[in-house]
């Protein structure tokens, strides 16, 4: 494999959040009766004329100015020919010689290494509708209601080395295009789909004739379908063979690529300007208001969360995965203060993360706001409870029994025993009830010590402080 | 450039217009004819000229992204040539 260079490029189409679709009025909500939003435009009938939704292009000016991409003063709608049944005007209106969004890229982190990923392009089209093709007596049954949802379809350069690669981008896509707004993520539903283009050559030759794997959509799906494309583009090649031009679909059941039936004719797509709309412009004081209106960006923000509170690079990382996961930590160290930063950020990847996780819910909808968190970060740093303890803590308040860490370290008494008298007292007793372990460890049994720190904590229902109980008890034994 | 018989069957099968092996010929010369006044349109030095998208010289007005479309498919679909369920149905598709 070593002598083999992977080349990848990715495009996605990323449907975007709009309330209507990109040239008529219909609503762009999911899951409705068939053909229920398919409107005298979205069916093409006879006499229509597509009217272009701002917001589509609002979302399109977010993500150039996120990837720090060149927004296109002027760009033209282009009708992509073909004919498909799903597609009632028998063309597909997209953008072809100037789309509205040009260059940028995107840093990826795969491991160690951060990577910058160029972006050749991004341009507004609408999607098509969909097939149904259980059996209707011998005929296909076709649903328009996605025909005319807004779509931005960004293309990368073939700057991906590796499947890993590959899904780093995607992810990182799939984040900032939620992150700015402009898309729900739903990958199930179908808003986030990658089409992949892959090939492999000798270091350093001419690229190499690549493969499309088309309606990706799952990282999973990314991952499996690229690793077995390359692996059968090197067999074949290896063999003897030659890859032909073509474009594949990935079968999840099988984990293989196979090519679909060949439709060199159906790639003269035929492009020419749409004469049913005119050129898009966007003037700077446009681009202006949009950008006010961005958030803060993710890469910005890791950096920000790396200098103003001290974080790795993986902590930051993490952290600014989502926006709703940076704002559930910035509140929580607002309150808790920045010289806890670090525990906050443990406890929002950990303990967090981990419950969100298992109940499936979105950090939004976390039983324990910032607020209680930072209540019981609050109550560690100044000795009130301990990490463990601390634990039971959370899970209370994730269960709703208490309103703050304060309520329930009062209700359920666990509050940490730190004065040295009581402490003492306690360990004279597990002495006294222990001689065994007492002589073990005079014996030079490292063990028999945690086994006496064990009971002590037993004792205090683990209130004690695990330190303070540790270092009277080395006192005692060597007395 | 000149077009071929094969081009004009290739370019007819693309559009989906049947033309018949008598219509071939024709076709093609009439295709040539435009093709040749294309020519005459190329040969002008453009070098500096922004290429023009659109006849009329205004941009594109913008619409508010707002829903104002109803459920009207049971209208539609009364002028279709069959349905089911709601589906349009076609000649099966599946590849």
């Amino acid at each position: 494999m070593s002598q083999w260079e992977v080349v990848i490029g990715l495009e996605t189409h990323v449907q975007l959040q709009t309330q209507s679709k990109i040239f008529s009025g219909a609503s762009t909500a999911f899951g409705a009766a068939p053909n229920a939003q398919a409107c005298a435009v979205d069916i093409a009938l006879p006499g229509v004329l597509p009217v272009l939704n701002r917001e589509a292009v609002v979302c399109a000016i977010r993500f150039g100015l996120a990837v720090g991409a060149e927004i296109a003063p002027r760009s033209v709608f282009a009708r992509k020919n073909y004919f498909y049944p799903d597609l009632p005007k028998g063309y597909q209106i997209s953008q072809f010689e100037i789309p509205v969004v040009s260059g940028g890229g995107l840093t990826i982190q795969v491991g160690e290494t951060e990577k910058y990923v160029h972006l050749t392009r991004a341009h507004l089209e609408e999607d098509a509708g969909k097939s149904l093709h259980e059996d209707f007596h011998g005929k296909s049954g076709i649903d328009l209601n996605r025909a005319g949802t807004p779509l931005l379809e960004i293309v990368t350069e073939p700057d991906m080395r590796s499947a890993a690669e590959a899904v780093a981008y995607a992810k990182a896509l799939h984040a900032l295009v939620q992150w700015i707004g402009i898309c729900d993520g739903n990958m199930q539903e179908g808003s986030f789909r990658c089409d992949a283009n892959v090939s492999v050559r000798r270091p350093g030759a001419p690229l190499g004739t690549r493969r499309e794997i088309k309606n990706l959509n799952s990282f999973r799906f990314l991952q499996q379908a690229i690793e077995y494309e390359i692996k059968w583009q090197i067999e074949t090649i290896e063999d003897g063979g030659k890859i032909q031009q073509a474009t594949v679909l990935f079968d999840p059941d099988t984990g293989e690529t196979r090519a679909m039936r060949s439709k060199e004719d159906a790639h003269d797509y035929r492009y020419f300007p749409d004469p049913d709309l005119l050129p898009l412009e966007i003037k700077p004081d446009w681009i202006a208001a949009v950008k006010a209106g961005l958030p803060e960006l993710p890469a910005a923000m890791k950096a920000r969360f790396e200098a103003d509170y001290g974080l790795s690079a993986y902590d930051a990382g993490g952290l600014t995965a989502t926006r709703g996961t940076a704002k559930y930590f910035e509140d929580c160290v607002a309150i808790a203060g920045k010289e806890s930063a670090k525990p906050c950020a443990n406890w929002v990847m950990g303990e967090v993360a981990a419950r969100l996780n298992k109940e499936g819910l979105e950090i939004s909808a976390a039983p324990v706001s910032p607020a209680q968190l930072a209540g019981v970060v609050k109550r560690i740093a100044d000795n009130t409870i301990s990490n463990k303890i601390a634990k039971d803590v959370f899970e209370a308040l994730w269960s709703g029994e208490g309103k703050d860490a304060d309520a329930v370290i009062e209700a359920k008494g666990l509050k940490q025993i730190t004065d040295t008298g009581a402490i003492e007292k306690i360990i004279d007793e597990v002495l006294a009830a222990n001689p065994k372990s007492v002589e073990e460890f005079r014996a030079g049994k490292d063990k028999a010590f945690n086994a006496l720190v064990g009971q002590a904590m037993k004792a205090t229902k683990g209130k004690a402080n695990p330190q303070q109980v540790n270092e009277l008890l080395k006192k005692k034994l060597a007395g | 450039m000149s077009l071929t018989r094969d081009d004009v069957r290739r370019i007819a099968l693309l559009a989906r217009i049947e033309v018949s092996d008598a219509e071939v010929e024709r076709t093609r010369d009439q295709l040539n004819g435009i093709l040749g006044f294309v020519e005459q349109l190329q040969a002008v030095d453009t070098t500096g000229v922004a290429p023009m998208s659109h006849a009329v010289d205004v941009v594109q007005r913008l619409r508010e992204d707002r829903v104002t479309e109803t459920d009207r498919h049971a209208d539609f679909q009364r002028i279709a040539p069959e349905t089911e369920a709601g589906l349009y149905l076609v000649p099966k598709v599946i590849e």
